[in-house]
Formats: C-alpha cells, sequence, structure tokens
C-alpha cells in the first residue's frame, strides 16, 4: 500500500516543505538528502509562502488511472516567488481562466484515492489566487 | 451557564466555502420534473479534491491568518463533523500535521450532526478557559450526504469554518458564556456504515430543532438578563433556508438581526459549519462593541447557545484573510450529471 512512501512525504505535500540553506539562505524544492562532504544539518526546513504564477501549463483530457473522475484537468508548472519550479495539478479553475504569468497560491487538496482499504492520499495543488 | 475562571474570546476565524454550487431548481429537473418549491436556491458542492479534511485545512490557515500566530502556539485541532473521510483515522492529525502544529498537538475529532464544531468550540473554551492552553482551533467541516431525490438533497451541502480559541485580551470577539441544551430526540441519524442518513420529516422540526434551540436561547439569554433586543446580530442553525428565520421570529429577533448570518439561502446547509460560518460572516462586517448571540443545533439532538461581545481588534484582523464574501462571490454551477459524478454517486463497476 506504499504507507511509508506517502508518510515520508506528507511535509512537502501537505504545507510545500523543503529547505534553506542555513549559509546562503538558498531555497529548494523538494527537500533533497545532504550531498556527500556537505554537513547534514546545512539546509534546514523552511515552509514556502504557496504563493506563485503559471511557468507553463497544460490540460490533461484523458485523465491517468486513478484521476477519472476529476478529469479533464489542468497541470502546470508553478514559478514560486521565492524561486524554485514545482509541478502541480491545478484546481478550481477554468481552462479558458489560464494564462502564464498567472498568480496562483498553494491549497492542500486530496490528490489521490488509494482504493476502499487504501489511504486517501493529500497534498499541493494550485488555484488562481481568490479574492 | 458556563462562564470559563479566565475569560476567553475569538483569536481569529476563518471560512471556507467550494468553488461549485448546484441550484435546487436543477435537483428538482431531475425528481420532480422541475415542479414544488426548493427549500436554498443554491447549495455549495465540493469539488472532486474536496472533502472535510482539505476545507478544514484552508479554514484554518484563514483563522491562524487572522490571528498572526505561528501554527505551534495552537495546543489543540479539533475538528467537528459527520463526514469525516475515514471512519477511523483522525481528520485532526492531518489537519494538524498540514497547519505545521505537530507533534505536540492534542488533536481530535468530534461528532454530534451539525453542531459537532460547536462542541469544539465550548470544549476550546474550556482548554483555554482554565488556562491548560493559550490557544485552541475549533473545527466545523461537512461534505454533507443526501440521498438522490430526497429532501435532503436539496440542502446537504459543503464548507467549513474554523474559530481559534484564545484569551479574551487578544480576541477579536468575547465569548461572554455559553450553555448547552441536550436530549435524545431521533429526528435525523445515520447508521454506520450507511451512506445516507435517514430524518423524522415534520418531526425534524417542533420537538427537534425549534425545541432545542428556543430551549437553549431562552435560558443563556434569561441567565445573561438580557433580551434579544440586547443584541447587534444573531446566528442559527440553517437546515434550510426558512427554519432560522421562524426560530429567530419565535425568539424575538429580527430578520435585520439575522441578515448578515443567515448563508443557506445561498449555500445550503453546511452542517457542522453553517452557524459557525454564520458567525464568521457576521464578524466580517460587525463593528466593535457589537453584541452577537448564536445558537447551534445538532440532530437527536442538542442545542449550544453563545453570547459574544466584538472588541476593537477585529478591525485590524478581518482583512488578513479572505472574506465569506469572497467565498460566496465564486460561484461556479454544475449541473447534476457533474454533480452525482463528483459525490461518487455513480457504479464504476
Amino acid at each position: 500500500m506504499d504507507l511509508a512512501k506517502h508518510w515520508r512525504q506528507k511535509a512537502a505535500r501537505y504545507r510545500l516543505e523543503g529547505q534553506r540553506h542555513r549559509v546562503t539562505g538558498d531555497v529548494r524544492f523538494p527537500a533533497q538528502p545532504a550531498i556527500p562532504g556537505e554537513d547534514t544539518d546545512v539546509w534546514e526546513p523552511f515552509v514556502f509562502s504557496g504563493q506563485g504564477e503559471i511557468y507553463s501549463f497544460a490540460v490533461l483530457r484523458q485523465a491517468a488511472t486513478g484521476f477519472e473522475q476529476i478529469g479533464p484537468y489542468p497541470v502546470a508548472l508553478v514559478k514560486l516567488v521565492e524561486g524554485p519550479l514545482v509541478s502541480a495539478q491545478l484546481t478550481d479553475c477554468a481552462e479558458a481562466d489560464l494564462a502564464i504569468g498567472q498568480p496562483v497560491e498553494m491549497v492542500t487538496r486530496r490528490l489521490k484515492d488509494m482504493g476502499e482499504d487504501g489511504l486517501l492520499v493529500y497534498g499541493y495543488k494550485f488555484r488562481p489566487v481568490l479574492r | 451557564m458556563k462562564q470559563p475562571d479566565r475569560p476567553v474570546g475569538l483569536v481569529g476565524y476563518g471560512v471556507y466555502v467550494p468553488r461549485y454550487r448546484i441550484a435546487g431548481k436543477e435537483i428538482a429537473r431531475i425528481w420532480t420534473d422541475g415542479q414544488g418549491g426548493v427549500p436554498v436556491d443554491a447549495k455549495s458542492v465540493p469539488g472532486p479534491d474536496e472533502d472535510t479534511i482539505t476545507m478544514s485545512i484552508e479554514a484554518a490557515r484563514n483563522a491562524l491568518a487572522r490571528a498572526a500566530l505561528p501554527a505551534t502556539a495552537l495546543s489543540a485541532v479539533w475538528v467537528g463533523s459527520e463526514s469525516h473521510p475515514y471512519s477511523v483515522k483522525p481528520s485532526g492529525t492531518v489537519v494538524a500535521e498540514a497547519l505545521g502544529t505537530t507533534p505536540w498537538i492534542s488533536a481530535a475529532d468530534w461528532e454530534f450532526a451539525c453542531k459537532a464544531g460547536s462542541e469544539a468550540m465550548t470544549a476550546s473554551m474550556g482548554l483555554v478557559g482554565s488556562g491548560m492552553a493559550d490557544y485552541a482551533l475549533a473545527i466545523g467541516a461537512d461534505t454533507a450526504q443526501g440521498r438522490p431525490g430526497d429532501a435532503l438533497e436539496y440542502t446537504a451541502s459543503a464548507g467549513a469554518a474554523a474559530l481559534l480559541i484564545g484569551p479574551a485580551e487578544q480576541s477579536v470577539a468575547v465569548i461572554e458564556a455559553t450553555l448547552s441544551y441536550v436530549t435524545d430526540t431521533p429526528d435525523f441519524f445515520r447508521r454506520a456504515d450507511r451512506p445516507y442518513p435517514v430524518h423524522g420529516h415534520r418531526f425534524t422540526g417542533e420537538p427537534a430543532y425549534f425545541h432545542h434551540i428556543r430551549s437553549a436561547a431562552t435560558r443563556l439569554l434569561d441567565k445573561l438578563g438580557r433580551t434579544p433586543a440586547d443584541y447587534t446580530y444573531a446566528i442559527f442553525h440553517q437546515p434550510n433556508a426558512k427554519f432560522p428565520q421562524s426560530v429567530a421570529k419565535q425568539l424575538g429577533f429580527s430578520n435585520a438581526q439575522i441578515a448578515p448570518g443567515l448563508l443557506s439561502p445561498q449555500i445550503g446547509n453546511t452542517y457542522s459549519a453553517i452557524a459557525l460560518a454564520g458567525l464568521c460572516a457576521t464578524l466580517d462586517v460587525a463593528q466593535p462593541g457589537d453584541t452577537i448571540f448564536m445558537t447551534t443545533y445538532g440532530s437527536s439532538a442538542g442545542s449550544d447557545a453563545y453570547s459574544i461581545v466584538v472588541t476593537p481588534t477585529l478591525l485590524e484582523r478581518r482583512n488578513r484573510a479572505p472574506l465569506m464574501s469572497s467565498y460566496l462571490a465564486r460561484q461556479e454551477f454544475v449541473d447534476y450529471a457533474v454533480y452525482v459524478k463528483w459525490r461518487n454517486e455513480l457504479v464504476l463497476g
């Protein structure tokens, strides 16, 4: 059931937690292990603001297995205001509303239903900024 | 009447309503050939990636944003709902994790039909009011179920409201007192593992909704030595558009007093969220010194009544998160086919 796999990703998926370099202030998403020779704690947890803009997008009309319920649905590369580029589904929007450069914000949604005896997997998506 | 040792209030508040709506007339088109009246004009419909957990998270983030508190300041995240996504696995843990409050947190789920959220609110008052904690988050959220073709299908909707309870001196509104009135009155219930609830038709009215709300509301007013005229605003549970207006009239509250918090005509009954969301919508327009009277109702059966006073702090915090009007304005109507697909009411084999 991949319970441990999903559990390991919860910080990134639920609240867009990546890492910030304690010395340089560089940020990255998703979190990665330290590389050989690097102090293991030089990258600290960093929660991104969730604000960004659409860098590019496409609409999936033939939904992948397990995503039939939500199709057709847009996916995007989102440029976070802090810098990293994140691939994610877009939600709460019509195709006609979407444009490159459009401001979007992170929301936590149900990503996948693993079946009656499986997990409900939650994680980040992005939507056009409310307000 | 219950009053905490240490005065408490709402340090923050937040709401969430899904973007999608279905019109009452669209449901009537399928089941009654469009004939007859409908209990609400439209109801909110959760998107296919939304549930009680996701809606709770957004409402809670709005409450934290208004309070300008770090999530780690919370001592409890309590989610009241009758549509928790799991039968066994707390919604509260996912919500707490998404907010970033874990692991030093109390998290749990509450259930009392449509007043599960206000149960969490009263418990939060106790936790903060006793000095055991400084901040507790009480959430009411539901993606309510209605059997296709049943009267409930017109009203059972989706939404969330989060109330961040904290010390009165930091609050946007002080909760003066509360009391509860509870009996075993079986007007509405859902047996374990059943997909849809059943209700007692007219039995849900006088002996259930009206009796419990009147009893709780009247006693709290009596204990405080107040009358409806002493309050600027009032909120009552909203199973449809008519009941809250009727009970307000019976108690002596005017249509103007309940207007800002009367949400059911536009979004239906969001169950555990509707009274609390009505309170939030009222706080969206209230001014310092205004007084708010709220009485919730949960089937089978009970009511919690609250007396609330708005503080000047509200004005600086109100616009730190989206108002209810922002969520109401983004409505996107779907037809019945999309609605049943998203509500998992199609057998896919």
